[in-house]
């Protein structure tokens, strides 16, 4: 356990701190993110194993769960690409064009950064519910939105909206224009300067966003929970399906399907990890409304889940 | 004029900014114009009844007062963090800065419930506390400060990496004390980031439900916040007043995410001189 310095050994002189206030500092910080992190994350799977392998493997292959974790997958399977495609059109016009009105439209790529969870999911309600804009004309053709599947979609699309945009605008814009224009001048067609040249350059990027966006869809409670209905086995998503689980007093059951949703989040960690190590970022992760000016390119957003 | 060249070389400008404007204006701007036009058909008595009535107020206080309170603790941690980070060594470094990005991977519920178990009396660590944080306006602290907990980590730890070593020898050589450095040469440079960082962490406590509404015990005019104040007006069918308090709340977080972005753009200019 010793403290090694990281300053050359002549700096360090000079520019650290005695080796007692290394350790004090390293102890204090440790010990605040234990007892917000590292305690929280053994609980999750302390509780859910409290009873037993037996009851824990029952709460997730009850028919319920099941269907919740299909919904889960369902949801962010279709959330990802619709913002993957729309974050790849932002990036493209924002990067590499010059327009009026430009940093007007990067401001409102992050509006759902600064709505509430709940109100994202109010906004649809107003539109789609059956007193909502289009509620009687949806009513007459027998379609159902809001407390049904298309609502708990629409939802996740809007909280995890800016993710893969606010990924890609910083880095494109700081691989500019050269290489894009060379394949167009030597002859290449719009969709092989788009395959061979642009993807391979902001694949990890992507990538990254993608993980982001899909930790975030597969998470979100507020929004779901209001356009949801909360009808088991139809339209309830797994963190939805903890809290009714959670509110019956089925600890053991609730836990379990926490410690899903857990395991799923510290694999996306883990390939973000992996990422931040491919691209030698030291450190991608800037929270969300990170790319004003003088920020580093393919900084990464983060909002929770 | 190398963007005007650009125009006129790489294809897909109208469709890309033609696609993205269509699919921002369906998916967020539409909708929420929807929020703000409901909000209008209600008459102006209507609307102060709604947003202005004890049990809503009480929310705000809360809402604001416990996101601040998340902040301020996370400014003052998140430096620490950040410091620790950078500037020492210690076994697990890697994991643990891999494990800051937590909050924002794990959904808000999953945090919700393990926070209400270690918190509650016979919980891991409420069971040693000689006072009640689970089921208190104390649990909604500790649950928004776990979710802005990577923020400030998270904008002052690439600003203390670019940091120049040299200014801190020439302070040391000019014959400050370490203390003395830190306060007047290192903590000035980090002053934007970690204003920042900490700006994002009550932008996001503020709108934050899910963790929340499981420690918080939901007692009305003492631990309700204001995102479930939209909720049961919501379950009561009262749309008009969901949308009301919704307005209320839609404003603040647009006057915070302008203020968010002039810092950036402070911060920005302050690392470009620096």
């Amino acid at each position: 356990m010793s403290t090694v310095i990281l300053s050359p050994p002549l700096v360090s002189e000079t520019t650290t701190e005695p080796r007692w206030v290394q350790r004090t500092l390293i102890a204090v910080a440790l010990a605040f993110l234990t007892l917000f992190l590292f305690v929280p994350l053994l609980a999750v799977f302390a509780e859910a194993l409290k009873k037993g392998l037996g009851v824990y493997w029952a709460a997730l292959v009850e028919p319920d769960a099941r269907a919740a974790i299909q919904l889960t997958f369902l949801a962010a399977a279709v959330a990802v690409p619709f913002n993957l495609v729309f974050g790849v059109a932002a990036a493209w016009a924002i990067a590499k064009f010059e327009f009026r009105g430009k940093s007007v439209l990067t401001t409102l790529i992050d509006l759902p950064f600064a709505v509430s969870p709940v109100i994202a999911g109010l906004v649809y309600v107003l539109v789609f519910g059956a007193h909502g804009w289009f509620g009687p004309w949806l009513a007459e053709h027998d379609l159902k939105v809001i407390f049904a599947v298309p609502g708990i979609v629409l939802a996740t699309v809007f909280v995890t909206f800016p993710f893969i945009a606010r990924e890609l605008i910083p880095l494109m814009q700081a691989q500019g224009t050269e290489e894009e224009e060379a394949a167009i001048v030597l002859g290449a067609s719009g969709w092989q300067m788009f395959w061979r040249v642009t993807l391979p350059n902001i694949k990890w990027g992507l990538l990254y966003g993608v993980i982001l966006c899909t930790a975030r869809a597969m998470g979100e409670f507020g929004a779901v929970s209001v356009v949801s209905g909360h009808i088991r086995g139809l339209t309830n998503t797994l963190p939805l399906h903890v809290e009714i689980l959670y509110n019956e007093y089925n600890f053991a059951a609730a836990f379990a399907c926490a410690s899903v949703l857990t395991l799923l989040a510290l694999v996306m960690l883990a390939v973000k990890t992996f990422i931040e190590w491919q691209t030698r970022h030291p450190h991608p992760a800037a929270p969300p409304a990170a790319t004003a000016a003088g920020d580093t390119p393919g900084r990464a957003v983060g909002d929770p889940a | 004029m190398a963007g005007t060249g650009a125009r006129y070389v790489l294809p897909g400008f109208r469709l890309a900014l033609g696609y993205a404007l269509l699919y921002l204006g369906l998916i967020v701007l539409i909708p929420l114009a929807a929020t703000f036009l409901k909000a209008f058909t209600l008459s102006w008595d209507a609307f102060w009844a709604a947003v202005a009535s004890p049990r809503v107020l009480a929310t705000y206080r809360l809402t604001f007062g416990a996101a601040l309170l998340g902040a301020v603790i996370n400014a003052v941690f998140g430096l620490l963090v950040a410091w620790v980070l950078v500037r020492y060594a210690f076994p697990g470094k890697r994991l643990v800065d891999a494990l800051v990005d937590l909050p924002f991977a794990l959904p808000t519920a999953v945090a919700g419930i393990a926070l209400t178990a270690l918190y509650a009396g016979n919980g891991w660590i409420g069971q040693y506390l000689p006072f009640k944080v689970a089921f208190t306006p104390l649990g909604v602290v500790v649950a928004l400060t776990f979710i802005g907990l990577p923020f400030v980590v998270r904008t002052v730890q690439p600003v203390l990496e670019d940091l120049e070593h040299d200014v801190e020898e020439a302070a040391a050589v000019l014959g400050a004390s370490r203390w003395q450095t830190f306060r007047r040469v290192i903590f000035p440079a980090l002053a934007p980031a970690l204003l920042t960082g900490f700006t994002m962490a009550f932008a996001r406590a503020v709108g934050e439900y899910g963790s929340v509404i499981f420690i918080a015990g939901n007692v009305p005019m003492v631990s309700e916040i204001t995102p479930l104040i939209i909720i049961s007006k919501l379950e009561q069918y009262d749309y008009a007043g969901a949308t009301a308090v919704a307005v209320v709340m839609l404003v603040l977080s647009f006057a915070l995410l302008l203020l968010i972005n002039l810092l950036q753009w402070w911060s920005g200019r302050r690392r470009i001189a620096a």
